[in-house]
């Protein structure tokens, strides 16, 4: 059965609240997520204040502040800071997003901090996503052919071409699978919808030889039909991607094949 | 306790190789029923306020007992997978089958006797 409370161990305690930075006028609340593994304790919420005078725009750059400058212990995965690697995602005012193209002038009030909703926490705002990149891994994400390989290329038309946009781009952050509460209570079987984004990606690739073999691959109540399309996924795309649209195609082939 | 791999966890038991059967269905039942329930509504409340005669001579007429049937017939399938898909989200186990079964059962149970007071009415 679902469980719709957290268990004890898992309620959120009121945290620290670290002191303000001296001089500063402009001052911005923080209330940050905080869990480690080795200390044996609940999660809790710490607060902090951000000198907005010295910090970028971005909710990452507020982050690496605190870290620098305030709690060395906080921790959270980035990288590239421009919203390509999809290291940053986390839930900042309730929206799964990437912190590094999340400017903090589109919160009102209090920055609230939470990791990725409904994962296994590994420490303060990093979730674990092993499951998340299996089920990527298990839609076989890369070209499957069964002809023999071309002297030069795999040819593909400009038009062929056009129908991987809004597919290719997707960084494989998580934010949609975890915003979708389909995958929160079936995630150990439904694939989610990052994992039949890029499933999508390869079905409608011209020049991808094994359609029916991934059609056959996905054909479950659970890996795919779980999608009541609720459109939490495309809501809270960083990227703007549609993840129920290419959803909705994969079954709309689905009836076409059986119909 | 089991140790898999990320991958074996991933992969479960395979694909069903079933389910679109049960979308195409819901798809199908619920074209039928966006013409159906207006139909019964509109007929349900031509009888509405009128004696138990009226209402008997109403029925008996081919129109209304059969949009009535109909709506008793593909609502109730449309109902039982539904819920079935219901269940299915947030019952997990044994509880989930049982649950699906009586589901089922009280979906049919349903039909059949709005098709069975339809039809005593009528014939």
């Amino acid at each position: 059965m679902v469980q719709f409370t957290l268990p004890k161990n898992s309620k959120i305690r009121t945290g620290k609240t670290w002191p303000k930075p001296e001089g500063a006028t402009n001052l911005r609340k923080f209330q940050i997520y905080r869990w480690n593994p080795d200390d044996g304790e609940n999660p809790r919420v710490d607060t902090y204040w951000v000198d907005m005078d010295d910090c970028g725009p971005m909710v990452l750059d507020a982050l690496i502040k605190i870290k620098n400058e305030i709690d060395p212990t906080l921790t959270f995965r980035r990288s590239c800071r421009e919203g390509i690697c999809g290291s940053c995602a986390m839930n900042i005012d309730g929206i799964n997003t990437l912190a590094c193209i999340y400017g903090m002038d589109e919160i009102k009030g209090d920055v609230k901090i939470y990791p990725l909703p409904h994962m296994p926490v590994v420490k303060d705002l990093i979730p674990d996503l092993t499951h998340f990149y299996a089920q990527h891994e298990a839609v076989m994400p890369w070209l499957e052919t069964k002809s023999n390989t071309p002297a030069t290329e795999w040819r593909q038309s400009i038009e062929d071409r056009e129908k991987l946009d809004g597919l290719y781009e997707c960084v494989m952050c998580a934010c949609c699978s975890t915003a979708c509460p389909s995958y929160w209570w079936n995630g150990d079987r439904y694939l989610g919808p990052a994992a039949l984004l890029h499933a999508y990606r390869w079905i409608i690739d011209s020049r991808d030889e094994a359609t029916g073999e991934r059609l056959d691959d996905l054909e479950d109540p659970f890996k795919l039909y779980r999608c009541h399309t609720i459109m939490n996924c495309a809501k809270t795309c960083p990227k703007g991607l549609n993840p129920a649209k290419a959803i909705a195609n994969i079954k709309k082939m689905m009836v076409e094949r059986a119909v | 306790m089991r140790i898999l791999t990320a991958r074996k966890r991933a992969e479960g038991l395979g694909a069903a190789k079933s389910g679109t059967e049960h979308h195409w269905s819901m798809i199908v039942s619920s074209a039928a029923l966006i013409g159906l329930i207006p139909a019964f509504v509109f007929t349900f409340g031509q009888a509405l306020g009128g004696t138990h005669e009226e209402v008997i001579a109403y029925y008996q007429r081919p129109f209304p007992a059969i949009v009535a049937i109909l709506t008793f017939l593909v609502g109730f399938i449309h109902f039982r997978g539904g819920v079935q898909t219901m269940i299915e989200d947030y019952v997990h186990g044994t509880r989930q089958k049982v649950l699906i079964v009586l589901a089922i059962c009280l979906a049919y149970a349903a039909a059949a006797t709005g098709i069975f007071a339809v039809a005593k009415i009528a014939l």
